[in-house]
């Protein structure tokens, strides 16, 4: 596949050139092998699903990509960089967000503090500007808040922005950590089961705020999702793991036709 | 009906960020500032002064340095005494060592020396969390006590091994030394006590607070989102310690005048200063407050009933307190790991609602 390609999607937007590309990665633990040699890219602009059975390694191919896991082989480009080894936290500078299969939100604060701290890379005041308060820390910290408000209205989570998240809905949670994801303005957006447990009416509304946002903001999101009645409805390219190895790599309407996808779906069970 | 927020439209998220966003709050906090400063002076009598304000007012300092590190930052430490001690003894060398130097320099850079001092012991803590990091804490804690015990230099060689603060003087006052009128060691206190509280609470409000709770509640999402976690559990362990050696340069100087290590600055302090900050409030600063004046008030109100008023003997009394300072930290951590921070909102909650309950 051509680098500079770029391709129209039946809706009208351009995906561009690839943001992220994984080449050959392959990752193990211990005798495990998680990700098999697998390579893919994601590209500016697109919503790319990444599905497969339990235990086919999407989380591992997510925690790869940024930087939590680090692969024993292969290369992950961002942004037409290879990426030497790098903490987490650096890669979050780099612009890239993500939430999490099992929330992990910030218990003790509230609403409107977790998606705060999404903003945290783009907040620079020093420390002492910060004891001061007056001036540019709190100039800073009521153009970040202004931002942030924007994303609450955006979720609709208004009425909840002073209560502490531990004692929200499980739907609602995972609503905050999208929030807080998309707060860091990110370049790359990863989402591991952004609607895992939730029931329809809950999956319709986090389906509309993934296509929003990538509509709205032009954001590349790349996401895992079980449920493939989503998946085709949101998903501009697919890929399909099953046992650490990539079986398929298309459209939603290719990859539904492949006949490995199949197997792995209907065949041979997995516990 | 006087007691809440409507018709007090917040207009701006710079309002909606007040520390006391109810009016009738800023108004109390403004009052009792000036009542502290103008008022307390000319009343309060020296008992009142040296065996409750000024021990307040020093644990308050210490209380919010470690609520600093372990209510915002989640990093247990019972290494307080020994952070203390650093305090102590770096104002004792700076006071003999430079007699020019003004004290309020003293106690600032006795401060600055307990940051980087925190600092190094708090590098493990990149490694070690929890139950292991306490442990490393109190090995700094008995480590410290032994180098000022054991190296002279620390105590200028003197035979008793004791410290004692020569008299400074701020405006031709005396502050520290036997001519320091108590009134002027309160006045001292309550300044850097202000301060210092206002410094914690914009630290804590903005960036740097939500930095330090997010390694609290949960350090690897806090890692994804950009957080370095050496940096700002460092930053922690710097800024905690630079108020707990404050906090103990000023009970060293001001307060007792004269110091001997393991008596002043043992594991009972680091201990005393957690119990501020557990049953004040972790995470407050309010709490950290509410915690010192409840250690520092206690044990001189039973102790005045129990033997003032009952007639009990002494060292009945002093059991009898530990058995109820331990009755109430395993109560708080029970039942409100808050504190009375917590107490007081939930006080507050209702007072809003009052006199119409729903
Ligand atoms: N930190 C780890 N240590 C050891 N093994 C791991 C680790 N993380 C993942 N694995 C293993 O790697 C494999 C892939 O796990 P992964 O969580 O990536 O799967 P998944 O596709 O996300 O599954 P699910 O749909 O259940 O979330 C599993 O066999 C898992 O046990
Ligand atoms: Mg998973």
């Amino acid at each position: 596949m051509n680098a500079i390609d770029s391709y129209i999607t039946p809706d009208g937007r351009t995906i561009g050139a690839p943001v992220m590309e994984m080449k050959n990665i392959t990752l193990r633990f211990g005798g495990v092998v998680a990700i098999k040699d697998i390579s893919f890219d994601i590209r500016e602009g697109e919503i790319r699903a990444i599905i497969g059975p339990n235990g086919a390694g999407k989380s591992s191919m997510l925690n790869v990509m940024n930087g939590f896991y680090h692969p024993q082989e292969g290369e992950v480009h961002f942004r037409g960089e290879k990426r030497g080894p790098m903490r987490p936290h650096q890669i979050a500078h780099q612009g890239i967000a993500r939430t999490f299969q099992n929330i992990a939100l910030f218990k003790g604060m509230s609403t409107l503090d977790n998606i705060m701290t999404g903003r945290l890379t783009h907040m620079k005041t020093g420390m002492f500007s910060q004891i001061k308060w007056w001036g540019a820390a709190q100039r800073e910290e009521v153009e970040n808040r202004e931002l942030v408000e924007k994303i609450i209205d955006f979720l609709e989570i208004q009425t909840i922005r002073k209560t502490p998240v531990g004692r929200l809905p499980y739907g609602l949670q995972k609503r905050v950590e999208l929030g807080r994801a998309l707060a860091a303005e990110p370049k790359l957006l990863l989402l591991d089961e952004p609607m895992a447990g939730m029931n329809v009416e809950e999956k319709e509304d986090m389906s509309r705020f993934i296509l929003d946002v990538n509509d709205e903001f032009g954001t590349t999101i790349a996401l895992i999702e079980h449920d493939m009645g989503v998946v085709m409805d949101i998903a501009d390219r697919v890929v399909v793991m099953d046992y650490g190895k990539k079986i398929g790599d298309g459209t939603p309407e290719e990859v539904r036709t492949n006949q490995d996808v199949i197997d792995a779906y209907l065949g041979v069970a997995h516990d | 009906m006087i007691y809440r927020e409507a018709g007090d439209f917040k207009t701006s998220y710079a309002k909606d960020q007040q520390t006391f966003p109810i009016a009738f709050d800023r108004w109390g906090y403004f009052i009792t500032l000036a009542f502290a400063f103008l008022v307390v002076p000319f009343i309060i009598n020296d008992y009142w002064i040296n065996a409750v304000v000024l021990p307040f007012l020093i644990y308050a300092i210490a209380a919010i340095g470690l609520n600093i590190l372990t209510g915002y930052c989640g990093q247990v430490s019972l290494g307080s005494g020994g952070f203390m001690a650093v305090g102590a003894y770096a104002a004792y060398k700076l006071m003999t060592g430079f007699p020019d130097l003004n004290i309020v320099f003293v106690i600032f850079l006795s401060g600055g020396i307990t940051a980087l001092v925190g600092m190094l012991f708090g590098l493990p803590s990149l490694r070690i969390k929890g139950f292991y990091l306490a442990v490393a804490t109190l090995a700094a804690q008995f480590f410290l006590v032994w180098l000022f015990n054991k190296v002279p230099w620390f105590y200028n060689y003197s035979a008793s091994g004791q410290i004692s603060a020569p008299e400074r003087s701020i405006f031709g006052y005396a502050v520290t030394g036997a001519n320091a009128l108590p009134a002027v060691s309160y006045l001292f206190c309550l300044c850097f006590v202000v301060i210092l509280a206002w410094a914690a609470r914009n630290l804590t409000r903005g960036a740097n607070g939500r930095k330090w709770m997010a390694i609290r509640d949960m350090d690897i999402a806090a890692e994804i989102i950009g957080v370095n976690p050496l940096k700002t559990k460092l930053t922690a362990f710097g800024v905690s310690s630079f108020y707990i050696g404050i906090a103990g340069a000023m009970l060293f100087a001001v307060y007792l005048g004269a110091a001997e290590v393991g008596e002043a600055f043992g594991i009972s302090k680091s201990f005393l200063i957690l119990f501020m900050v557990i049953i004040g409030g972790l995470g407050s600063i309010f709490g950290s407050f509410a915690g010192a004046a409840f250690m520092v008030l206690m044990p001189v109100l039973l102790k005045n009933v129990m033997v003032g008023q009952l007639g009990w003997p002494t060292d009945l009394a002093a059991h009898f307190e530990f058995v109820i300072v331990g009755g109430l930290i395993v109560l708080f951590l029970i039942v409100e790991p808050h504190g009375l921070a917590q107490l007081w909102r939930l006080a507050k909650e209702k007072l809003r609602l009052w006199p119409f309950p729903h």
